[in-house]
């Protein structure tokens, strides 16, 4: 018989040490009002409600769905909404081998994502191929589109994804609110042949 | 009436084709033999229209390249099937790796269509008479045939994985 040796004096779970409040930017307060800059409140907002795109091709899919569901709820991260178009979308979220034929088909989606989008390869297979190492397979879809966060596993554990969609909130709200006018961006763009 | 067996099969084909069909074998219970390339067509189609045999499905076509086998490097696979008598045959022609020409099997069998390309795709087997040989399966800029067993499985064009993770090469050798 295996003893049970868990969970047999239950802690008492502390409200406070469950929430996590938004740190808030810097800026002037008085009384009845907070004075900050727009970009800051924009990336506060941009960062807290990321809707991303599930491009997933196998088994990093099913830990995506792992992460999206109850138990790890992606929602805690103003993420629940998924959405299947990518014209709505922000974050493509690459889960899964990527054959050479389907390279043109990501592409495409990430075209047709308007900005600012961000890109998130998820596992081994998407960020470099992974074990196939074989003719048929994309060794990494950095080839043919730009990668804000690599999430490594074979698979990723929900843990690990989640930590890649904190890292995006990061870049998120840190980043200039304009960076598709950047210089940088464009030439980086310009570099995978996307407008 | 006698159920089909093996035994009848080969004994109508030999009554056909004599001695132009070799390397008659039996793994596993399963009639095989080979076939000279120029007679493919004419081998199926009487496997297809004999009474007694009515090979009417096929099960599959695929090759098999052999690279040590000198000007018959490539071979082209044909698997049949009776489904009356749940008898299945197979047989293989032998072809040249410069110049792989096979007579297609479309006519026949309509199933051959996409295995006849998706043997070109990765054998380059020129099918003869194929309606729409083209590329089914891999990219179409490749410009090779995969499955080939000169090429090495792996991409060659990758510089920034470590060979000695994937067993090729580096010190643990």
């Amino acid at each position: 018989m295996r003893p049970v040796k868990y969970n047999i004096h239950p802690k008492e779970a502390k409200l406070a040490d469950s929430l996590i409040v938004s740190e808030m930017p810097d800026g002037y307060t008085g009384e009845g009002f907070f004075a900050t800059k727009l970009s800051d409140v924009v990336g506060l907002a941009r960062k807290n409600s990321i809707w991303p795109m599930p491009f997933a091709t196998s088994c990093c899919g099913i830990e995506f769905m792992a992460t999206m569901a109850s138990h790890y709820d992606l929602a805690r991260f103003g993420s629940e909404r998924v959405g299947f178009s990518p014209r709505q979308c922000d974050l493509l979220m690459v889960m899964g081998t990527i054959a050479k034929k389907m390279g043109p088909v990501l592409r495409q989606v990430y075209i047709q994502m308007a900005e600012p989008r961000w890109v998130m390869a998820v596992g081994a297979c998407a960020s470099t191929g992974g074990i196939f190492d074989t003719y048929s397979v994309l060794q990494g879809i950095d080839q043919i589109i730009p990668v804000d966060v690599y999430v490594p596993g074979c698979a990723p554990r929900p843990e690990a994804i989640l930590d890649g969609v904190m890292r995006i909130q990061d870049i998120v709200q840190n980043e200039s609110i304009r960076r598709r006018n950047t210089d940088h961006y464009k030439a980086l763009l310009n570099s995978y042949g996307i407008e | 009436m006698m159920a089909l067996n093996n035994e009848i099969v080969k004994q109508k084909l030999v009554e056909k084709f004599g001695e132009q069909l070799t390397n008659w074998e039996e793994p596993y219970n399963f009639l095989t033999f080979v076939a000279p390339k120029d007679l493919n067509l004419k081998v199926l189609q009487f496997l297809y229209d004999d009474e007694t045999l009515k090979f009417r499905f096929l099960t599959d076509l695929c090759a098999v390249h052999y690279p040590d086998r000198k000007g018959e490097e490539v071979a082209v696979v044909y698997h049949l099937h009776n489904l009356e008598n749940n008898i299945r045959v197979r047989f293989k022609v032998y072809t040249d790796a410069e110049k792989t020409e096979v007579y297609t099997a479309t006519a026949l069998y309509e199933a051959a269509n996409w295995m006849e390309r998706e043997t070109y795709d990765f054998f380059g087997v020129n099918f003869i008479g194929h309606p729409n040989l083209k590329r089914i399966l891999n990219v179409d800029e490749m410009d090779y045939f995969p499955l080939r067993k000169q090429y090495p499985l792996e991409d060659q064009t990758r510089v920034d994985k470590d060979d000695e993770m994937f067993g090729r090469g580096g010190s643990i050798l």
